[in-house]
């Protein structure tokens, strides 16, 4: 394990100041504050270089995390940012919403006796370093394209999978991409750099999908988002919101009339769930996207300024376990309620990121874990006043391997609430199902597609992200486009 | 960004509004809306398509200023553009089949309603359309609906029209001289659909209503919209806006409706520049 620099043997990630967590949880400015340089040097020396890289396996779309982190140790920022973004397109986003500890971090070798490197924070660090310094930034890319003119292979792989042109065949090829989360946004950042041109339609008046609407702005700023958003636009990516494919126009309208050669889908798996208990259509519950679409998207924690209202309650229960209803409890707890979380199973299988798991115990949520709602009662107005709940067990391990959560006899109490919201998954919306013909779905709406190059049943069509798998991460859907991008551009080629 | 081609008040709280979206004008069909977006700060409403012209492409919309958004709109005049307009959104409203049919409009309802008579007219369907206002002043599409109707009762809460009385009972006493309906469309307040659909509910006929929940994204994402039909919620901006009238949950549906009354009058103060602290704050004021 030779590495250039001197290792630090410190067992523990170098700690990301943050701001003060009473005072956060009254903002919507971002919590985690980023790393300082020294601070950035300093985690990235915590790397080993381990020849066989567990780390690269451990990151859905193999960011060379020890090239990267190895010029991070050496101060060399610019260059460790284009390194990873030969493979990651959006990796200020990523660093910030990956859930690590199960990825590049889970399989770390510094994580067997201590911490792992701490990759996410250095990811997001070499992206805010190049947003900030973007001269020096496109000067090593510039570099990287020397070297490779000059025969580097190294610097060529890194290069082409970054910036370069992979070919230009495509020029003159229409491709629509329905949608715009991560997935569609990865698929046309790939296919423009192979000369397409590419049109995104989304259905909201915003880009961006749940990064927009869903994961709010303390966890992710909204103005970075756009940020990758306008770069791709700089690129000639073109953008038509307000269009929601299905009802505006067809896919096949699209493709015949308006002479499209190839459509991506990434149209998320936007369509609520809900709990399916006594009391949900009481006035004080709602579900988590629709808290979440107003605070991020409409912005109602401006409200009188931004015109769109939400309400919060002073006692609030979140139903759930996973980063939706992580975002929901320190919603409602920035909008001024007191919170807890309810979830069916144990800490130890709240699907959440750990660190938001930790935030929001740091800013004061409650957590009722191995418990169940059962009814929501409401008062006389038909408000929400309480949730009974039951007390749980875990069985024996299912199929999955999951325990099986049973409920305990006789366990039955009462929360008190004024405001409820079920963060209970998310199923895919059935309206390109139903208004494509020839697009095989499988009974729950999830589009079938071919897990290499993203094609579906339907010729010229592509489909990748939430839409094909169900309810999953970034970084899984954005390796989903950027897959579908390749399996569009060999259509393309053929056809 | 949306161009507004014409506004033109049609009385002293409702105002056409002609806007150009070509893409959609193409598509919309009777009973479907559009959410719009005045400006960035915004926020997103649905409002239904009262006609549409494919060739000129154009989208109209009608309107009642009742809070902070609707009441900014009716400020807009020609020449001024609106950020977002999305559409068309929700389903049509199934209109095939109907050989006598009997639409309702209660108030701005009877603006909402106008392309499904307009539609059933063109289609060879006998049709009675019953309007219901608070008095004469607010009469609408009188002229519109007559050229489309086999007949047109207009009621009014105070009788100044000469004919008091509630859409109700005009359309017992069509049903009792043997109006034979197939269909009944119903848009108006939830209270009087509530009461349109237990008139027909013995008679058996077919009833539709138009629902209006509160709406957010209009693309089925938030929940917001959800109303039961039966044993089950469904979303009206996707799977409606129009229900089986015999199948809703008028109750559920007129508690949702009011769930942010308290933030709507603090935007309403806020918007005609008053002082406006009582409501702002999240606070629940009760239904
Ligand atoms: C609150 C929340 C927090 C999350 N936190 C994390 C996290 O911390 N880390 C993580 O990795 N993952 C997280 N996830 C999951 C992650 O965001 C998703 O897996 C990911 O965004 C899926 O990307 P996508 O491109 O498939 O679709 P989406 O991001 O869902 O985007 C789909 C887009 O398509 C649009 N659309 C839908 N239908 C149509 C149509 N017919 N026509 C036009 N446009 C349409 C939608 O409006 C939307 O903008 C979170 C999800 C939520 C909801
Ligand atoms: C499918 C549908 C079609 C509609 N078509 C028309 C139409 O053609 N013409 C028309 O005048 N009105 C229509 N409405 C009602 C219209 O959307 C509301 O009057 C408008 O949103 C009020 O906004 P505001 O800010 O002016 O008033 P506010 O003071 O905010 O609200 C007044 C009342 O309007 C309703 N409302 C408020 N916000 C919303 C919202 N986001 N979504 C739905 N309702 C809301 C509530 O009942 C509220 O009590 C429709 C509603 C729906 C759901
Ligand atoms: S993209 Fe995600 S999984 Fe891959 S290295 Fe970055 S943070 Fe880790
Ligand atoms: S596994 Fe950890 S220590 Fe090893 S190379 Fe990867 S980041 Fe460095
Ligand atoms: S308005 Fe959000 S689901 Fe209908
Ligand atoms: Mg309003």
């Amino acid at each position: 394990m030779a590495t250039s620099y001197e290792v630090n043997r410190q067992k523990e990630k170098t700690p990301i100041s943050e701001l003060d967590p009473a005072e956060r949880a009254k903002t919507f400015d971002e919590v985690a504050l980023g790393y300082t340089e020294e601070e950035a040097v300093a985690e990235a020396r915590r790397c080993i270089q381990c020849p066989n890289t567990p780390c690269v396996s451990g990151c859905p779309v193999g960011v060379p995390i020890p090239r990267f982190v190895e010029q991070v140790a050496e101060g060399n920022f610019a260059r460790a940012y284009a390194i990873v973004k030969s493979a990651n397109s959006l990796p200020a986003i990523c660093g910030r919403v990956c859930p690590q500890e199960t990825q590049c971090e889970g399989v770390c070798t510094r994580g067997r006796n201590g911490e792992p490197v701490a990759i996410g924070r250095l990811e997001r660090f070499t992206s805010d370093w190049a947003f900030a310094h973007p001269d020096e930034a496109a000067a090593a890319m510039d570099g990287l394209r020397e070297e490779c003119a000059a025969g580097d292979e190294l610097a060529c792989s890194i290069w082409r999978g970054a910036e370069g042109a992979v070919s230009q065949d495509l020029a003159g090829k229409r491709v629509a991409v329905v949608g715009s989360g991560p997935a569609s946004l990865t698929c046309a950042g790939e296919l423009v750099k192979r000369g397409c041109d590419i049109t995104v339609f989304e259905a909201l008046h915003k880009v961006g999908g749940v990064l927009t609407y869903g994961i709010p702005e303390f966890r992710l700023p909204k103005d970075l988002v756009q940020r990758e958003v306008a770069k791709l636009g700089d690129k000639g990516v073109s953008f038509e919101v307000n269009a929601l494919v299905g009802k505006l126009y067809d896919i096949d309208e699209l493709m015949e009339d308006r002479g499209f050669d190839a459509v991506f889908v990434g149209t998320g798996a936007g369509l609520p769930s809900y709990l399916g208990i006594e009391g949900e259509g009481l006035n004080g519950v709602s579900v988590a996207s629709e808290l979440l679409t107003r605070v991020n998207l409409m912005k109602a924690y401006q409200f009188p300024e931004y015109e769109t209202p939400v309400y919060a309650g002073k006692k609030c229960v979140v139903v759930g376990g996973g980063n939706v209803a992580m975002d929901a409890a320190r919603t409602a707890k920035r909008l001024g309620a007191d919170v807890t979380v309810v979830y069916r199973r144990g800490r130890e299988e709240m699907p959440a990121r750990a660190e938001e798991v930790h935030h929001a115990e740091q800013e004061g949520i409650k957590f009722q874990l191995l418990t169940n709602p059962v009814r929501i009662l409401g008062d006389d107005n038909g408000w929400a006043c309480g949730v009974e709940c039951v007390r749980m067990e875990l069985g024996e391990p299912d199929a999955s391997g999951r325990r099986r959560p049973t409920a305990v006899e006789g366990s039955e109490f009462v929360i008190d609430i004024d405001m409820l919201v079920v963060a209970a998954g998310s199923k895919t919306n059935p309206l390109i199902a139903k208004t494509t013909p020839g697009l095989e779905v499988t009974p729950r709406s999830l589009i079938v597609a071919d897990e290499r190059t993203g094609a579906t049943s339907k010729p010229g069509v592509f489909a990748g992200g939430d839409a094909v798998i169900g309810a999953a991460t970034v970084i899984l859907a954005m390796g989903a486009g950027k897959r579908a991008a390749a399996g569009i551009a060999e259509y393309l080629t053929q056809g | 960004m949306y161009p507004i081609e014409r506004v033109e008040p049609l009385n002293a709280e409702v105002t056409r509004m002609v806007v150009r979206a070509p893409e959609i004008a193409r598509k919309i069909r009777p009973g479907q809306f559009i959410m719009l977006r005045i400006d960035e700060r915004g926020e997103r409403i649905p409002l239904t398509m009262n006609e549409c012209d494919p060739e000129a492409g154009t989208v109209t919309i009608v309107f009642q200023a009742v809070g902070a958004t609707t009441m900014r709109l009716a400020q807009l005049k020609a020449g001024d553009a609106l950020l977002d307009f999305a559409g068309p959104l929700g389903n049509p409203t199934e209109l095939e089949g109907a050989r006598r049919a009997c639409v309702i409009g209660g108030g701005l309802g009877t603006a909402i309603a106008y392309p499904q008579a307009k539609w059933l007219h063109e289609h060879g369907c006998e049709v009675d359309v019953i309007t219901g206002f608070r008095n004469k002043d607010l009469i609408l599409l009188e002229d519109e609906i007559n050229a489309c109707s086999a007949r047109q009762i207009i009621m009014t809460d105070d009788g100044s029209n000469g004919n008091k009385g509630l859409v109700t009972q005009a359309l017992q006493q069509r049903i009792d001289e043997g109006a034979d309906y197939d269909l009944v469309l119903a848009v108006g307040p939830v209270i009087m659909m509530k009461f349109v659909a237990a008139t027909t509910r013995p008679y058996g006929i077919k009833t539709l209503v138009s629902m209006n929940p509160l709406m957010i994204d209009g693309t089925g994402m938030c929940g917001g919209c959800r109303v039961k039909v039966g044993d089950e919620y469904l979303h009206a901006c996707v799977d409606g806006p129009d229900f089986d009238g015999h199948l809703v949950d008028y109750d559920g549906a007129m508690r949702r409706g009011v769930m942010y009354r308290s933030f709507e009058s603090a935007a309403r103060e806020a918007a005609e520049g008053r002082d406006c602290n009582g409501g702002a704050d999240g606070e629940r004021k009760g239904a």
